[in-house]
């Protein structure tokens, strides 16, 4: 009889140590899901700004300043632009 | 063994000493059993309280407002996170020397630094909103307590002034102020979460101790503008503003077949990205909010009244005699005819010819007419303060009233309302609804507002417009066709027409053979001389209208007045 208490004593002991781990295994989880749920955001707002920063190096006045002023680049006049109307190959 | 006994021991006591010693004793322990009781029993909420407050937090789930962007996904306003100076009077510790590099770092006057801090407000206020990068990396080392660093949303609008007026703006809050950031404010605005942790000693969270409440992001907007389209409208209007040393102007593009805002554009303008100065004036969305008389451009809806009714033809002749009266009233025209044909009536912009033609319907008839294609009606944009301009009923009507109905004076439209008008003529007889939000085609139901012969044979009128003896020849676009009517209309100044101020307009459409765009253009007061719709309102249609195209590559419908380019020996192939 006493041989079976030791048993379960045993027994007993092991569970408790593996909840002990099993809690320490939730906690590190936990945290390392905090970290990555974090850089999640931080990327997020990361993406948000390169958005920005396309957005504002695509306007189009910033083009339309560039094309003129640095590289002196002008819309074509109407009478240099012709319209070609495509006809059926034969 | 008796102790007692031993004469070495026996203890000479008094009783009352053993009873007042284990009195104390027993009242010590009762002391601190009841205190025990009362932290533990009775008290245990407070406690309970402090301890959690130490090991939990609350925090709150930043939720940002939702980006808008233009049909092609071009951001025009993102939410992004900046950092702002905060400061607690109660914890503010800041030495002269650190208050002066303070202001060095934020680069403000030390004595308004020092008035700004002066504030004695319980709890936080903001020192400065928002802070660039550097700036809060600066701040944050200097560790001073009571200033504090957070982290906030802060809008941006990568597309400056150009799409300023539809946009609008958000206050400093995040709350819309003006356009599509206040019309769809509960759509953007994002409502922040809020979870409660448990944490470590280090501050990490280790536990969720009650469910998440998610943070709801605001939703994304995709407009209607095309930024590309937007900006050569805002482009070329500017530039006819200074040309023609205006007071003001608008311009509207919209797509004929479903009723989209393609462009919308104003000036004066503003920055929204730049708050300092807040002026309301170049805030103010006038192609939706003003009203103005609309002029020679209400023509082509009296010519559709009487063509409806089958009173005339496209080619009727009738006589416009210059001392033609209505009651007292006499009419004039600043180019007098004997006589014309409806279509040169509309060509011409002949205000005889319209009025005499808007006296062979009843008020009612033509109020009708008027009533169906919008005006004294509200556009149905959604934005913010659009205004329903001014029809009058026609019981009140004079003859005279009628008369100048016919010519634009007498009634007031906004320009955007005007612009919805025209779609009637543009998209066979049928109105769609405006929208400012880009939209699936099959989504849209219209509303038939002439039929589809009497729009087309308007049309064909307005197209006469642009072409040799019309008023609007230098409308023109190379290789399409256009169609549209100008407007020259004298202001309004304290109850009077003034001779020397006007409002020059044009609305027009391409290609005329199946129109996909309608343009409308306002300039307000030109005042360099010029001032005929055709002249000063035209060329800013014609432009915008020929590079729109190119942009939406749609087939010219008349490719022979494009082929100028000389055919010259570099090109062996061109006449091919």
């Amino acid at each position: 009889m006493s041989r079976v208490n030791l048993a379960l004593a045993f027994v007993l002991v092991a569970c408790a140590l593996a909840v002990v781990q099993a809690q320490h295994r939730a906690r590190v989880y936990f945290v390392e899901l905090e970290r990555l749920k974090k850089e999640a955001r931080a990327l997020d707002e990361q993406w948000g700004q390169l958005q920005l920063e396309q957005g504002t190096w695509a306007n189009p006045a910033r083009v339309d300043a560039a094309a003129r002023g640095r590289l002196g680049l002008i819309s074509p006049p109407q009478d240099r632009i012709r319209v070609e109307t495509l006809s059926e190959a034969p | 063994m008796n102790y007692h006994a031993r004469k070495l021991l026996k203890l000479h006591l008094a009783p009352w000493r053993m009873a007042t010693v284990a009195g104390l004793l027993l009242a010590g322990v009762a002391a601190v059993g009841a205190r025990a009781f009362y932290l533990q029993g009775l008290h245990t909420d407070y406690l309970q309280g402090k301890g959690d407050a130490v090991a939990n937090r609350n925090l709150t789930l930043p939720a940002h407002r939702g980006q808008i962007t233009d049909r092609y996904g071009q951001l025009l306003a993102i939410s992004t996170p900046v950092e702002a100076l905060w400061a607690r009077p109660a914890d503010l510790q800041l030495s002269a020397a650190q208050r002066a590099h303070l202001a060095k770092v934020l680069d403000m006057p030390e004595r308004d630094l020092t008035s700004r801090l002066a504030h004695r407000v319980r709890g936080e206020f903001s020192v400065r909103r928002p802070l660039t990068p550097e700036q809060a990396a600066a701040v944050a080392a200097m560790g001073v307590p009571g200033l504090i660093l957070r982290r906030e949303f802060r809008r941006y609008y990568p597309a400056g002034e150009v799409a300023a007026h539809v946009v609008g703006f958000t206050n400093i809050d995040d709350v819309g102020q003006e356009g599509v950031e206040r019309a769809y404010q509960n759509w953007l605005a994002g409502r922040a979460g809020e979870r409660q942790v448990l944490r470590d000693r280090h501050g990490n969270a280790i536990r969720d101790l009650a469910p998440i409440k998610m943070a709801q992001m605001g939703g994304n907007l995709a407009l209607s503008l095309d930024l590309k389209i937007q900006f050569l409208a805002h482009r070329e209007l500017a530039a006819a503003i200074a040309k023609h040393k205006a007071k003001g102007g608008s311009i509207v593009v919209l797509d004929a077949k479903t009723g989209e805002i393609l462009a919308l554009s104003n000036q004066p303008d503003f920055n929204p990205n730049n708050r300092r100065d807040y002026q309301p004036g170049p805030m103010r969305n006038r192609a939706v909010i003003d009203t103005f008389e609309p002029g020679s451009t209400v023509k082509p809806f009296v010519a559709a009244a009487v063509l409806e009714r089958g009173l005339v033809q496209p080619g009727t002749v009738v006589s416009t005699p210059s001392d033609y009266r209505v009651g007292p009233k006499r009419v004039r025209d600043e180019h007098p005819h004997d006589s014309l044909t409806v279509t040169e009536i509309i060509q011409k912009s002949s205000n005889i010819g319209a009025a005499k033609l808007a006296m062979m319907l009843s008020p009612q008839q033509y109020w009708d007419v008027l009533n169906r294609t919008g005006f004294g009606q509200l556009p149905g944009s959604g934005f913010p303060g659009e205004t329903a301009g001014r029809l009058r009923d026609y019981p009140t009507w004079k003859p005279v009233e009628q008369a100048t109905m016919a010519y634009g004076y007498g009634l007031s439209v906004s320009l955007l309302q005007l612009a919805r008008a025209y779609m009637a003529f543009a998209n066979d007889g049928e109105v769609m609804p405006l929208s400012f939000l880009k939209r699936e085609p099959q989504e849209i139901v219209g509303e038939r507002v002439f039929s589809s012969a009497v729009a087309r044979e308007v049309r064909t009128m307005m197209e006469a417009v642009t072409q040799e003896g019309g008023t609007g020849t230098r409308t023109r676009v190379p290789g399409y066709r256009v169609a549209g009517k100008t407007g020259t209309a004298h202001k309004l100044v304290d109850g009077r027409y003034a001779q020397d101020r006007y409002l020059s307009s044009f609305v027009g459409m391409a290609p005329a053979s199946n129109p996909r765009l309608i343009i409308g253009v306002t300039i307000d007061e030109p005042s360099d001389g010029v001032y005929y719709g055709g002249s000063v309102a035209g060329p800013v249609f014609a432009q915008v209208m020929a590079a729109s195209l190119r942009q939406l590559g749609l087939p010219p419908d008349a490719p022979d007045t494009a082929t100028r380019l000389t055919r010259n020996a570099s090109n062996p192939d061109g006449g091919a």
